[in-house]
């Protein structure tokens, strides 16, 4: 929450760039929005926004930020709202991107051929097509660079790509066009750096993390960009953190497929053209990016009922606290059994022994030295009836299961909702972003 | 990645695989960092020399076919090696690692976060 303010007023920036949608975040805000028309977006942007506003319309910074999820509008008119309350009525233009929210035309689109089949799975959407409960489009950086050229100082969008939101400034304030690839290139790989804020300047970042400094100070990154698309990435003086080609390169391979071909609305970039160099202390520049036309589809997130999940755990303590957990499984799955509950998945770690690493974890451990093990026992189904039944099935295991055991004072797990995710493509000639004007 | 406490060498009963004549056995961990991510239900980790003189080591030693073996029973689908010479990395995806990914997964994993630390256990072969 701290994060926009330190960089609005830390030192000199022309564009804040922020990003608010996961892929599950569109299908809360259409609940939200189902129950009430006038939300559906990030309302934490507004209270953000309320404390950056006086300094950026002083200094004249912009915002690109896609925090109207499914509501761009009523996010626009909060914002302008609050603009009025602080005095600055007439000071502010905000653009509003719409145009990616597909759920009202999903019909149309099937019935007219479009598929929407899942990019795993190959199943056309019709698979689970009554539970669709979002469907939007990824807008690329021309409504955000549409919306710069007309003035905007603030513009909130929907379902527009992280890279989008950084791409955008960097085309409308050097003139870049939409088919200089190479440029296009640049930016979307500047973007790529700083989505995940602190991550590129030390958070997360494995090398010499321990030697990483004053991370309760963490410097956000940075974008220092030049016409022809090199760029450095820094933060502001007096942060803490670490930029350096190690916290780069490690955010730059994050959540990377094929390399050669990193594909975004508004082109297609090749990671293994990135030459980054230490320019100077929390200093990184970036440099050769080439790229590729953009190609003619657009990526859809569509979000979808699926079932229930609910997890159970409980600590078992030395001594034998792997083979207490391990027993404790084998009764809890007998009790599944004999109780008749059917799941489409029944999944058990040991937290402290081979949860995430598997067997490897236990590679260089003397077992019996194990102080403590989580049993963690998952279910999942897309009836809500045998969840909620196992979920009864953990307390008793405390006095009827094996010894030593602790861990359980957050009571009874409760059945969650299970939102899934389906990615599709679509014909970009299906998807027209629209650019509207508010004055606060 | 901290090689003052790593305990890259195999400190359990196994006897080092290769431990006479010219070689020696290293953990990846003493020669590269990685980060690693998700999309769907595949995991990807990249693998970054902490030098670049072990870059060539880490493209010859760390195959797809051995990442496939290293997580025998962790992944249900095939592994794919991308090269990064520019930035000394290699991007591995790991597809069906995540019990169906995202929201669906059951695992404490489910965005395949630390994947990338479990590939650094990995043993390789370093020429004296």
């Amino acid at each position: 929450m701290e994060a926009p303010y330190r960089q609005v007023t830390g030192g000199p920036i022309d564009y804040l760039m922020m990003d608010y949608l996961a892929e599950v975040t569109m299908s809360i805000l259409q609940k939200q929005k189902s129950r009430d028309p006038a939300r559906g977006y990030a309302t934490d942007f507004v209270t953000q926004m309320e404390r950056i506003l006086p300094t950026i319309v002083d200094r004249g910074i912009k915002v690109t930020a896609n925090a109207g999820g499914v509501n761009p509008r009523a996010c626009a008119m909060a914002v302008a709202e609050v603009a009025g309350r602080l005095g600055l009525g007439g000071k502010l233009t905000i653009g509003v991107v719409t145009g990616d929210d597909l759920l009202g035309r999903l019909d149309g689109l099937i019935a007219r051929g479009h598929g929407l089949k899942n990019l795993d799975t190959g199943r056309p959407l019709n698979d689970v097509r009554d539970r669709v409960l979002a469907a939007n489009a990824y807008l690329g950086a021309a409504p955000v660079v549409e919306a710069l050229q007309r003035g905007a100082q603030v513009v909130i969008t929907g379902r527009v790509t992280d890279t989008g939101l950084t791409l955008g400034p960097l085309m409308h304030a050097f003139g870049w066009a939409s088919d200089a690839w190479d440029r296009i290139a640049a930016g979307t790989v500047a973007g790529h750096i700083i989505e995940c804020g602190a991550q590129c300047s030390g958070g997360n970042c494995l090398k010499d993390w321990d030697r990483i400094p004053d991370m309760a100070n963490v410097g956000y990154p940075i974008v220092e960009a030049q016409a022809d698309g090199t760029f450095d990435i820094v933060k502001h003086p007096g942060t803490g953190g670490r930029i350096d080609v190690a916290s780069v390169t490690e955010q730059l391979v994050y959540e990377m497929g094929d390399p050669h071909e990193y594909i975004t609305p508004d082109g297609v970039a090749d990671f293994t053209s990135i030459q980054l160099r230490q320019a100077g202390k929390d200093k990184v520049r970036v440099s050769g990016v080439k790229g590729k036309p953009a190609t003619d589809k657009l990526k859809v997130s569509i979000a979808y009922f699926y079932g229930y999940k609910a997890v159970g755990t409980l600590v078992y303590a030395w001594p034998d606290a792997l083979d207490k957990a391990k027993a404790a499984d084998r009764i809890l799955r007998q009790r599944i059994t004999d109780l008749g509950l059917h799941f489409d998945a029944i999944h058990t770690e040991f937290v402290g022994a081979t949860a995430t690493h598997g067997a490897l974890g236990l590679q260089d451990v003397d077992e019996a030295t194990i102080p403590e093990v989580q049993l963690r026992v998952g279910v999942r189904a897309r009836e809500e009836k045998p969840v909620d039944r196992f979920t009864r099935e953990i307390a008793p295991l405390i006095l009827n299961g094996p010894p030593s055991v602790t861990g359980f004072a957050g009571g009874r797990p409760k059945p969650e909702e299970i939102v899934a995710y389906w990615p599709a493509l679509i014909d970009k000639r299906m998807v027209e972003p629209k650019v509207e004007l508010i004055q606060a | 990645m901290n090689k003052r406490r790593s305990g890259g060498r195999r400190s359990g009963g196994q006897k080092p695989k290769a431990a006479v004549g010219r070689s020696r056995t290293l953990r990846l961990v003493e020669l590269a960092h990685a980060r690693s991510g998700d999309k769907g239900d595949t995991a990807n980790i990249g693998l970054i020399a902490l030098s670049p003189r072990d870059y060539p080591l880490l493209v010859e030693q760390v195959t797809a076919a051995r990442v496939a073996r290293h997580f025998k029973g962790m992944i249900t689908g095939k592994v794919e090696r991308f090269e990064l010479p520019n930035l000394n990395a290699l991007n591995f995806l790991l597809h069906g690692a995540l019990d169906g990914g995202g929201t669906i997964s059951l695992k404490t994993d489910a965005q395949g976060k630390v994947f990338s630390t479990a590939l650094l256990r990995m043993e390789i072969e370093v020429r004296k």
